[in-house]
């Protein structure tokens, strides 16, 4: 085939967007041609939802030109967008639960006849509109007690009689069933045919081959490629998505002091045998024995954090069997968790971590209050003498005690979180991206905290997107992918080469 | 089943009226029933309007003030011209509503709140004018408006125009949209702020339609009219089967709803053994239980 690029649909220069001081997207550049199926990926914060809404008209752009057709253009919300061909379906379905799937297709313009909404013309061009996307859906059918994945239908559907030419399906599998994917994708390839544009977000790799032409990776705000999926190998894909070369997967720097070895065969603290939670989590298992750093790898949407959940008790386990010291163990809150001795940092600080309006010995000590509480009172003496206890141990730097968390650095913060849990004595504690938007100096701190803290003798299971912290930080890792269990590393197994192979799923 | 989780009010009605007819002779006359419909038109109307309010997703607590507003109003323009005091009365309550959805839609302050302020204001506004008197409609221009068959006549037709507009103009149709997701409503792009208003300004005006009836039946605007009215105009569509947060019901549903609490009312007063008291506890325990049974029978939301 020669290369001769196709005209574009719509092409992105410069594309360029900020808030306040960080750099949502930096100069990208990207084409959609017509009538391809294009994938846009990244790991968290790269920049693909900015994107998606500039190019939708939610988000202005900073800097940079938008040619649609050749010709400028600048929306100013997503109505002209809209009016323009671009429209976007998200994964929580924007339609009416209550209305007729008809109402939902021609909300807005509905069919008039003498002034008076002619139904019987409504449901006739709603039922062609159907049958020529090839979906068996009853126009007169209620939305809500339709499936999500004919929900999503309808809603492409909209978009289509809307006059789209190009369509953004923002992780339009995150919540169907494997049948109901095969007719999105059915549908997928019938829009494409007419020579509709589609841009598909999603993490899952195997769709992302079976469906897209091309596919764009993006990193912290930045492009990194635009290639054809004909011919690139998933591994290369997954180096684009992580930054790293395929020669130089190698070991990186980080404070975490080398490798611990394994514990032999005695019984491990936390098992967790094939446990789910649909629909991203699928089927996990994964040990940890006391004394251990254990590792969870795999892309975002792979369902790592969905794996803490289930262990912490907040989201309950569908199948499979967890046990803690050997005795079942099936958490139903994270009271739950806590009483069986697991400690869960969480991922987002901000959201699920510290309490902003509350001071550093309020934070910290939250978990463990019901210690040194009698009778609903809370004792100050005891609670002073845990707070200096920990804030010397872990070197939490604050004024005083009673500053408030919300002035402290990142790495304050999580410093006070760790405290937090390890002053009701876990035995097991789950850290879920312990060292996101840290700085470098006390990224180490806290990184050699997690070792000092383990050679004492407490299993830790820690997620993280960091392969080097992964590598170097544990004796084990495991792999998810698409919410299973791929591989589990041990000891000089574990290498950033080898858990990448393991997210890509291909032979060593 | 399905026909209970559709009917449960209307069923509820035809018991009553079983219970009705087997208990109390004077139940089933013409006297008697046509004394119901007239005396529950009024709140009928003003039920019309909430229904409009309530399925858009909101709450008008300032419809029982706006019918005495609408009242005294008429009252004091209608010695000047008869039309002139039926169309004021409805006027100023439509005006009052517009102002209502105004201050929800652009000042951005909630519905309960906003029409809670209107009630005070419109009920003392009402006072201050009249000096806490009642004013009297000299002459008999309007007298007809309240008598007789006519509030039933002009209920009903007010009824089937609601239906109509419900169901079968974009308006009607933008209102269940806006009550079933006002911000999913705006991104599919409704001018979600105008159907609101356009509620709250309907439930005014129809609000004032049922002042002017009652000043036309009782002769004159009384202030102190429909005190607490808005509580049984929110029972009547709630008990009729109208969800509560907007989105799903219908006209018929709160008629239904009206002429069941005013049979039930009826019997009581036929009974005449039980003191008022004991029939609000009644009243108030009947509203529970038929809610409570509907929203029992009423399918989930989303079925798997």
């Amino acid at each position: 085939m020669a290369d001769v690029a196709p005209p574009s649909l719509l092409r992105l220069e410069g594309i360029t967007r900020r808030f306040g001081a960080v750099t949502a997207l930096d100069r990208v550049d990207v084409s959609f041609r017509r009538g391809e199926v294009h994938a846009l990926v990244g790991e968290n914060g790269a920049g693909k939802s900015t994107l998606v809404k500039i190019m939708t008209g939610a988000y202005r752009r900073d800097d940079g030109e938008m040619f649609l057709d050749g010709a400028a253009v600048n929306f100013q919300t997503p109505a002209e967008a809209q009016a323009a061909g671009i429209c976007a379906v998200h994964q929580e379905v924007h339609l009416l639960g209550m209305r007729t799937v008809a109402e939902n297709l021609f909300l807005g313009r509905e069919p008039l006849r003498w002034g008076l909404v002619d139904w019987r013309t409504m449901m006739h061009d709603a039922r062609v509109l159907l049958d020529d996307l090839g979906l068996d859906i009853d126009p007169a059918a209620t939305l809500s007690h339709i499936s999500v994945a004919r929900q999503q239908m309808v809603a492409i559907a909209r978009g289509v009689s809307l006059g789209a030419s190009l369509l953004v399906l923002d992780e339009p599998t995150s919540s169907l069933a494997e049948r109901e994917v095969v007719i999105l994708f059915d549908l997928i390839a019938r829009l494409r045919a007419r020579g509709t544009s589609i841009v598909y977000i999603s993490h899952r790799l195997d769709e992302i081959y079976t469906v897209c032409d091309r596919v764009t990776v993006l990193r912290d705000g930045k492009l990194v490629a635009t290639r054809s999926l004909d011919g690139l190998e998933r591994i290369d894909l997954i180096c684009l998505m992580l930054g790293k070369s395929r020669e130089a997967l190698r070991l990186g720097a980080t404070a975490f002091g080398g490798r611990h070895a394994a514990a032999a065969n005695v019984e491990p603290l936390l098992r967790a045998r094939s446990i789910a939670f649909a629909p991203r989590l699928r089927d996990v298992s994964l040990d940890v024995q006391k004394g251990e750093i254990v590792g969870v790898a795999g892309l975002l949407g792979s369902g790592r954090s969905e794996t803490a959940q289930v262990l912490f008790g907040t989201a309950k386990s569908t199948a499979g069997s967890m046990f803690m010291n050997g005795a079942p163990y099936a958490p139903g809150s994270p009271r739950d968790a806590m009483r069986a001795g697991i400690g869960f940092v969480s991922e987002d600080r901000k959201a699920d971590g510290i309490i902003p309006e509350l001071s550093v010995r309020e934070n910290l000590t939250l978990a463990a209050l019901p210690l040194f509480t009698k009778f609903g009172i809370v004792s100050r003496v005891r609670q002073m003498a845990i707070v200096d206890r920990y804030m010397s141990r872990l070197g939490i730097r604050a004024s005083s005690a009673d500053q408030n968390i919300r002035e402290l650095s990142g790495g304050n913060q999580q410093k006070v979180l760790l405290a937090r849990w390890l002053c009701t004595d876990p035995e097991l504690l789950i850290l879920d991206e312990p060292t996101r938007g840290i700085d470098i100096g006390a990224r180490g701190e806290i990184q050699r905290l997690v070792n000092e803290l383990a050679e004492s003798g407490l299993g830790v299971l820690m997620i993280s997107s960091e392969l080097e912290e992964l590598v170097e930080g544990c004796s084990r890792v495991v792999v998810l992918r698409d919410g299973r269990t791929v591989a589990e590393l041990q000891g000089d197994g574990v290498s950033e080469h080898a858990i990448v192979h393991a997210m890509a799923e291909t032979a060593l | 089943m399905k026909f209970l989780r559709h009917n449960g009010a209307f069923v509820a009605l035809v018991v009553v009226c079983i219970v009705g007819v087997a208990r109390y002779e004077s139940f089933l006359t013409v006297e008697n029933l046509s004394n119901i419909l007239r005396q529950n038109s009024m709140l009928g109307v003003v039920a019309l309007g909430m229904t409009f309010v309530i399925l858009g997703g909101g709450i008008d607590l300032s419809v029982g003030a706006l019918v005495a507003v609408a009242g005294v109003a008429a009252a004091m323009l209608a010695p000047h011209n008869a039309l002139l005091g039926v169309l004021g009365g409805i006027l100023v309550a439509s005006l009052l509503g517009v102002i209502n959805g105004l201050l929800i839609t652009k000042a951005r302050i909630q519905p309960f709140i906003t029409t809670l302020a209107m009630l005070i204001a419109a009920r003392a506004a009402a006072l201050a004018v009249t000096h806490e008197q009642s004013v009297n409609i000299s002459g008999d221009g309007l007298g007809w408006l309240g008598r007789g068959i006519a509030p039933v006549v002009l209920l009903l037709i007010l009824y089937a125009g609601g239906w109509t507009v419900l169901r079968h103009t974009r308006f009607g149709r933008y209102v269940y949209a806006v009550g079933n997701d006002e911000d999913v409503a705006r991104l599919m792009g409704l001018r979600t702020d105008r159907i609101v208003i356009g509620t709250y300004a309907l439930s005014g005006g129809l609000a004032g339609v049922a002042g002017v009836m009652l000043a036309a039946r009782l002769g004159a605007g009384l202030p102190v009219a429909a005190t607490g009215w808005e509580l049984d105009a929110i029972a009547s569509v709630v008990v009729g089967g109208t969800l509560l947060t907007g989105g799903e019901g219908g006209v018929w549903r709160t008629l239904v709803g009206v002429l069941l609490l005013g049979v039930i009312f009826n019997l009581f007063n036929l009974d005449g053994t039980i003191s008022p008291w004991w029939q609000w506890v009644l009243r108030g325990s009947f509203l529970l239980v038929v809610v409570v049974v509907q929203s029992h029978i009423r399918p989930a939301t989303l079925p798997s």
